[in-house]
């Protein structure tokens, strides 16, 4: 399920910063009447809600911990257990061996990284021809990127999986490198951000000095357009990181990504509960650590591509 | 003299190259890109759907016209995917933007640890399909599984949740139900952030209720978003595959159950190419997908151009907009 954040014009602030920050400090001061929104403190209902929503999300994931650090005859236990076992490290260690977790580990840094570091270099060119660039068709062409947001990727399967084996990389890398290393979703977002963030005066004073359009970029838009960047990389590496449909076609169990490899094991012949469950945490903990880190990143990016100016 | 006239005109030669090409060079990775492994692809799709293609032997393409969709307007199982599809997508979807609507509105108000919380709403969004469909479907083990001993301490019967067909269509929704609500709720929680304060002044002055500001003020301020992930979330019902593969847990992966009870059009596909070799099927698959895809947006078009109404219907505004 490629579900990208696509977006509506964006309202200019620095994705890196909270949205309320870069709120004009003049609507937060002013005195309103209940009712404005925004303003509310939450009650403790709304606390109580935002708890159970908050267990909602993480109960599944801590319900893994807890799986993968016990042995089967307690996972299968009445009542489940709700406490963490003793048997995480070994179960990690197992899941590593028995669902050639390594490779895919491997396999997915490298996938994730090359997809999410291509992604940005092209949409922060595009972005910024379509954002501060006078060229014959632009309209066009940006229209033409915003209509490929519609179009799934995955109709193309079959032809591709020929393609690839034509190419000589059936179940290889490549194959399911090459048909991501663009997207339109991170094209759109970095105009957007650009239009805002980049002065015209910038691009016109280097102009005057006599830079050529690479110099403009590499100097001028570069260091204003690293913020919205790096949140885009983050975003990319995450949808790269686990993509499903066109990696399990295309690449074997010998060649796996993460994804690809955790099928391995529920395909039956690992019957082990708490193994399975190793395998899923392990799949998920590069993701959890990125998160932990850089969460508030990567929320205001997904909010700052959302806003509709 | 000349040779300086002649530096000149070289570096405004150059110079003009440079600010009239540029462009198209900073933009042409993404077309070239696209078109090579998304675009000719889906063309190539059509072409393919018209021959007999086996996976073994793909270099030979026999012709036979339309026969494959003659084909599979007569079977059974492209039917059952296609229902199973949109029942899944149903389920999936509307409860999902609903819950994900509310969510946002519990963002909104001022909180404590406010990063926190809409944090917490992503990380499932963090978590793969595959990580996340083996949890779920364990969480939905007949024998031991959670949900059935939770049902049983308020003493209801365990249900089958993988054979019988709505519990698990259920069961799988829930898995994407899990993962993309607050995905959901953090784009609705910014066009929230975005509607102006002074329309909620101008609706508490004309003394609407909270629920009728958020009706008045809210909905209309996001709609834009709220289309955006139906649309969104349409598209990736549409190309359900991951979670109930995994949620048959090996062979009843593929075919969606024994009974094909939750085969979406993803798997059809997939069965088609890899598992019964016919990959003229499943580009014939795939391609249907495709006008389905297209069909749905044309409904959804008509009926939106139906339902919108013009905006002085929003009696709320009359007194705002004066920021």
């Amino acid at each position: 399920m490629t579900t990208d954040s696509l977006q509506a014009p964006a309202a200019g602030r620095g994705p890196a910063a909270p949205a309320d920050r870069a709120r004009p400090p003049v609507r937060r001061r002013r005195f309103l009447r209940p009712g404005a929104g925004r303003q509310h403190h939450a009650g403790p209902v709304a606390y109580a809600l935002l708890i159970i929503a908050t267990l909602a999300s993480l109960f599944p994931l801590y319900w893994t911990m807890v799986a993968a650090s016990s042995d089967n005859t307690r996972v299968s236990q009445t009542p489940p257990p709700f406490l963490p076992g003793p048997h995480l490290f070994e179960n990690l260690g197992k899941a590593w061996n028995d669902a050639a977790l390594g490779k895919a580990m491997t396999n997915s840094l490298i996938v994730a990284g090359v997809i999410a570091l291509s992604t940005v270099l092209f949409a922060t060119l595009a972005g910024f021809a379509f954002a501060k660039l006078r060229f014959r068709g632009r309209n066009i062409l940006l229209m033409l990127v915003i209509g490929t947001m519609m179009v799934p990727p995955q109709l193309g399967v079959v032809p591709l999986f020929m393609m690839m084996s034509d190419l000589g990389w059936g179940q290889q890398l490549p194959a399911v490198i090459f048909p991501t290393l663009v997207s339109a979703v991170g094209v759109f977002f970095m105009r957007q951000y650009l239009a805002e963030a980049l002065p015209d005066e910038l691009v016109e004073a280097g102009r005057v000095d006599g830079a050529h359009s690479l110099r403009i970029f590499w100097s001028i838009v570069l260091p204003v357009a690293r913020p919205a960047m790096a949140v885009l990389f983050m975003i990319t590496f995450v949808h790269a990181w686990n993509d499903f449909f066109w990696p399990f076609i295309a690449l074997d169990m010998t060649n796996p990504t993460v994804p690809v490899a955790l099928t391995q094991l529920s395909a039956g012949y690992v019957r082990d509960q708490s193994l399975i469950m190793a395998g899923a945490l392990l799949g998920t903990l590069p993701l959890l650590a990125m998160f932990i880190v850089f969460g508030r990143q990567i929320v205001g990016g997904i909010m700052q591509g959302a806003v509709k100016g | 003299m000349p040779v300086a006239l002649q530096t000149f005109r070289r570096r405004t030669f150059w110079h003009r190259l440079d600010v009239r090409g540029a462009p198209y060079a900073f933009v042409a990775p993404f077309f070239v890109v696209f078109a090579a492994f998304s675009f000719y692809p889906l063309l190539y799709t059509a072409w393919i759907s018209l021959h007999r293609v086996e996976l073994s032997s793909m270099d030979l393409m026999e012709w036979v016209g339309f026969d494959n969709y003659v084909a599979l307007w007569e079977d059974e199982r492209f039917w059952n995917a296609l229902a199973n599809t949109f029942t899944l997508g149903v389920v999936s979807t509307v409860p999902q933007l609903l819950m994900a609507l509310g969510l946002a509105h519990l963002l909104h108000y001022r909180l404590r640890g406010s990063v926190f919380f809409r944090v917490a709403a992503l990380t499932p969004y963090a978590t793969s399909v595959g990580a996340a469909a083996l949890v779920f479907t364990m969480l939905f083990e007949r024998d031991f599984g959670m949900i059935n001993w939770l049902l049983g301490l308020v003493g209801l019967d365990p249900v089958n949740w993988e054979n019988d067909k709505w519990a698990a269509q259920l069961a799988i929704s829930s898995i994407v139900i899990w993962r993309w609500t607050g995905y959901n709720a953090l784009l609705y929680l910014a066009a929230m952030q975005a509607v102006p304060a002074e329309r909620y002044e101008a609706a508490a002055l004309d003394g609407a209720s909270r629920w009728q500001q958020f009706r008045m003020v809210t909905i209309p301020g996001i709609r834009s978003t709220v289309v955006f992930t139906i649309v969104l979330s349409t598209i990736g019902a549409t190309q359900l595959f991951g979670e109930p593969l995994i949620f048959g847990q090996g062979p009843n992966g593929i075919t969606g159950g024994a009974d094909n009870q939750y085969q979406t059009l993803g798997l059809l596909l997939y069965e088609e190419g890899w598992k019964n070799y016919q990959m003229g099927r499943a580009a014939t698959v795939a391609w249907a997908m495709f006008l389905l895809l297209v069909l749905v947006f044309v409904v959804q078009r008509a009926v939106r151009r139906l339902a919108s109404r013009p905006a002085g219907a929003r009696p709320v505004l009359s007194r705002s907009g004066q920021s």
